[in-house]
């Protein structure tokens, strides 16, 4: 488990990135950030969907306490696969390690370093998210650069490679789980709800992800609880 | 934009983003023991990813028949668990062409 190993486990997490990236920076652009600032949100930030609705949010001039709230509810998720994958990590991860590799613990790079045998030591973590975060730098310079010099019409068309991201994420397990599929159609329909009905359509975009979030979390939890050896598993 | 009106913008995200990630690797290392909440964050990112994509997936390339076909070639593909960079290009290019034939009508 060296840092060549984990390196090269990262490079296709890196590529993904580099075209998702691209779009990010692009949309920075499209809502007047500077090439600079678009990548600093990438490098402080690391995270698509806490990125693009920052990007909205600070766009629109959202109070503050909406955009902390916003990212905490999107960004939740990483709590639970730290979480999981703090049940993993060799001797080598003392507290300095965590805390440093913490902040580019991104969905990919903890769906890899999850799916290795055994447990994962610094070298193997430290060389798996160089080319995510490369990927995710450079790719959002590109973007912004390039965004205002390519031409609409792609410009265009490059804006749903994102949105198609989200969507490639979330369609394999509702295929395959019930309770997933109820969760992805009914947040979807209350998301449509409160964009369109009148007065619900008076929250503001990051409110309403928000409620979405908990509601339909809360409701499919009650619904159909995941079992009770699933993090066990997970760990060993 | 103006970096005083974008930076603490940036720096409340990243810290927030940061402290999720973080604690629970660094301090908190035992399970977490209510089967509710446990499954409450299995579901998050679920809700999370397809809240923020519907509807504004409709809106993102500008006209609604290039975005209803992008949709349309993301779904079959993810439906066929693609990888994320496949579904990400086809789905560009299903608007991309929807786009480039409006224009020639």
């Amino acid at each position: 488990m060296t840092f060549t190993k984990g390196f090269k486990d990262g490079i296709p997490i890196g590529l993904g990135y580099l075209s998702v990236s691209f779009t990010f920076g692009m949309m920075a652009a499209r809502a007047g950030l500077t090439i600079a600032q678009a990548v600093f949100i990438s490098m402080t930030n690391v995270t698509s969907a806490g990125q693009l609705a920052g990007l909205n949010l600070i766009a629109a001039g959202a109070p503050m306490l909406e955009v902390a709230l916003t990212q905490f509810i999107i960004n939740l998720r990483y709590a639970l696969m730290s979480l999981s994958l703090s049940q993993k990590l060799d001797g080598s991860m003392t507290t300095p390690h965590r805390m440093l590799f913490a902040f580019c613990n991104t969905d990919e790079v903890f769906a890899v370093a999850a799916g290795q045998k055994g447990s994962v030591g610094r070298r193997y973590l430290y060389g798996l998210i160089a080319a995510p975060y490369i990927g995710w730098a450079l790719g959002t310079c590109l973007g912004a650069a390039a965004g205002t010099l390519l031409p609409d019409i792609l410009r265009d068309a490059l804006g749903v490679a994102i949105y198609a991201m989200f969507i490639a994420i979330v369609v394999p397990p509702a295929k395959h789980s019930r309770a997933v599929r109820l969760a992805v159609v009914l947040a979807a329909a209350l998301s449509c709800a409160m964009y369109y009905l009148p007065g619900l359509n008076r929250i503001s975009s990051g409110f309403a992800i928000i409620i979405c979030a908990v509601a339909v979390s809360a409701l499919c939890a009650r619904l159909f609880p995941i079992p009770e050896s699933d993090e066990e598993e997970d760990a060993a | 934009m103006n970096w005083s009106y974008f930076l603490p913008y940036v720096l409340t995200m990243a810290v927030v983003t940061y402290l999720i990630r973080m604690l629970p690797l660094a301090a908190f290392r035992r399970r977490i023991s209510s089967r509710f909440i446990r499954s409450f964050l299995y579901y998050v990112p679920y809700a999370v990813l397809s809240a923020m994509t519907f509807p504004a997936i409709l809106y993102a390339t500008g006209s609604l028949p290039s975005a209803c076909a992008a949709l349309a070639v993301a779904l079959g593909l993810a439906w066929m668990e693609k990888s994320l960079l496949t579904v990400a290009i086809a789905a560009s290019a299903a608007a991309f062409a929807i786009q480039v034939i409006a224009s020639m009508i």
